[in-house]
C-alpha cells in the first residue's frame, strides 16, 4: 500500500471510533424527538448531588445515570416536566435544580440583583448631589448658598 | 463634619467587620466538624418516610418494608461494599445495635448480593434485616446521594434525622438520640 493510502485507511479506521464517543447513554435513547428534546432540557437543569458542579447531562456518576433513567422512565410514562422537577426536588431539594424557584429561602437569592443596582444608584445619586451642591456652593455668592441649603438639605 | 467622617469610614469599617465576622465564624464551624459544606439538607426531614418494599439479603423475613417498623423507631442505614467510608463506620455501626436497643435496617445500594452477605460474614453483621437495592430505585425515593448515610425515623413513621457520612458513637450521641427524645414525646 502506498504511504497516502495508508494513511486515509487510518484516518476513515479512527474516525469509526469517534462515533461511538457520542453515544453515552445507548439505553437512554427516546424514540420520539419531541420526548428526546424534553429529556436534553430537564437532564440539563437538574444538578448532579455526588458532583456537585455537573448537571446529570454531563456527569457521568452512577447517581446522574440512575436519574437520567428516571427523568426517561418519566417521560415515557407520560408524565409532565412539572411533575418531574416535583418528584426531584421532593427527594433532593431545591438544590437539584440549577434554576431554583422564588421562595422564602431564596427570595434574597433572587433578588440580590435589583438590590446591589438599587444600592449603587442610591450611593450614585448621594455622591452626584453632593458633588453638585459643593460646586454650587463655592462661588462666595451669599444668597445663592443660602437658598441651596434652604431648598436641598431639607430631606 | 462629624456625619461625613462616619460616611467615610466608619459603616465601611463596620461592614467590613461583620463580613470578617460572618466569614470566621462560617470557617471555624467548618474546622470544627459542625458545618459539612458537601451536605444537601434533605426536604425528607420531618415528613413521613418514603416507602420501600425490598427483597431482603439478610433479616427474619422475605420482603424488608417500611411498614414493618410502625410504631417504633428505626434507622436506616444505606451502605454497599463498593463504599470505603461504610467499611470505616462498620465497627460503630456494631456497637450501635448493641447500644441504642433501635433496630437498624440496612438498604444495600447498587451492590451484589453475594458479595454483600460475604462481607457480612466476614465484619459482622449489625443489621436488624438489609434490604437489597442492586438498581438503585428505592435509595432514589429516600433522596440518597452517597452512601453511608443514616436516618431515624420515628414511632409515627416521620423521618426525624439524616446523618450524611460514617456513623459514629458520637454522632449518634449528640446528633441523633436527642433527636429521638423529641419524637417520642410528640
Amino acid at each position: 500500500m502506498n504511504p497516502f493510502l495508508r494513511r486515509v485507511v487510518a484516518v476513515v479506521w479512527l474516525s469509526c471510533f469517534t462515533l461511538s464517543a457520542f453515544a453515552v447513554d445507548v439505553e437512554d435513547t427516546l424514540a420520539d424527538p419531541g420526548q428526546r428534546v424534553r429529556y436534553e432540557a430537564i437532564t440539563r437543569e437538574l444538578r448532579c448531588l455526588v458532583c456537585q458542579n455537573q448537571t446529570i447531562a454531563d456527569s457521568d456518576a452512577d447517581l446522574a445515570k440512575d436519574l437520567r433513567r428516571e427523568v426517561r422512565d418519566m417521560i415515557q410514562a407520560g408524565q409532565s416536566d412539572l411533575q418531574i422537577r416535583h418528584f426531584m426536588t421532593e427527594r433532593y431539594g431545591d438544590f437539584v435544580l440549577y434554576n431554583p424557584p422564588l421562595n422564602p429561602r431564596t427570595w434574597l437569592l433572587w433578588a440580590a440583583p435589583v438590590l446591589l443596582l438599587l444600592g449603587g444608584l442610591l450611593i450614585a445619586v448621594r455622591v452626584l448631589r453632593r458633588r453638585s451642591r459643593d460646586l454650587v456652593g463655592a462661588p462666595p455668592d451669599a444668597d445663592d448658598s443660602l437658598a441651596e441649603t434652604s431648598t436641598d438639605s431639607q430631606p | 463634619m462629624e456625619r461625613k467622617l462616619l460616611n467615610r469610614f466608619l459603616w465601611p469599617a463596620v461592614a467590613t467587620l461583620v463580613l470578617f465576622g460572618v466569614f470566621f465564624f462560617t470557617l471555624h464551624r467548618i474546622s470544627s466538624g459542625d458545618l459539612i459544606v458537601s451536605d444537601i439538607p434533605s426536604p425528607l426531614i420531618g415528613k413521613v418516610a418514603p416507602p420501600m418494599d425490598l427483597p431482603a439479603l439478610t433479616g427474619p423475613t422475605e420482603r424488608v418494608r417500611t411498614t414493618d417498623f410502625k410504631g417504633r423507631p428505626w434507622m436506616l442505614n444505606v451502605w454497599g461494599t463498593w463504599c470505603p467510608a461504610c467499611r470505616d463506620e462498620h465497627a460503630a455501626l456494631l456497637q450501635l445495635a448493641q447500644v441504642s436497643g433501635i433496630p437498624i435496617v440496612g438498604l444495600n445500594w447498587k451492590d451484589d448480593a453475594g458479595e454483600a452477605r460475604r462481607y457480612l460474614d466476614g465484619l459482622g453483621n449489625p443489621y436488624f434485616a438489609v434490604g437489597s437495592d442492586p438498581v438503585g430505585r428505592t435509595a432514589i425515593d429516600w433522596g440518597v446521594y452517597g452512601a453511608p448515610e443514616t436516618f431515624l425515623i420515628g414511632p409515627d413513621g416521620h423521618i426525624l434525622a439524616k446523618y450524611i457520612g460514617p456513623m459514629t458513637m458520637e454522632v449518634w450521641e449528640k446528633r441523633l438520640k436527642p433527636k429521638l427524645a423529641v419524637g417520642t414525646l410528640q
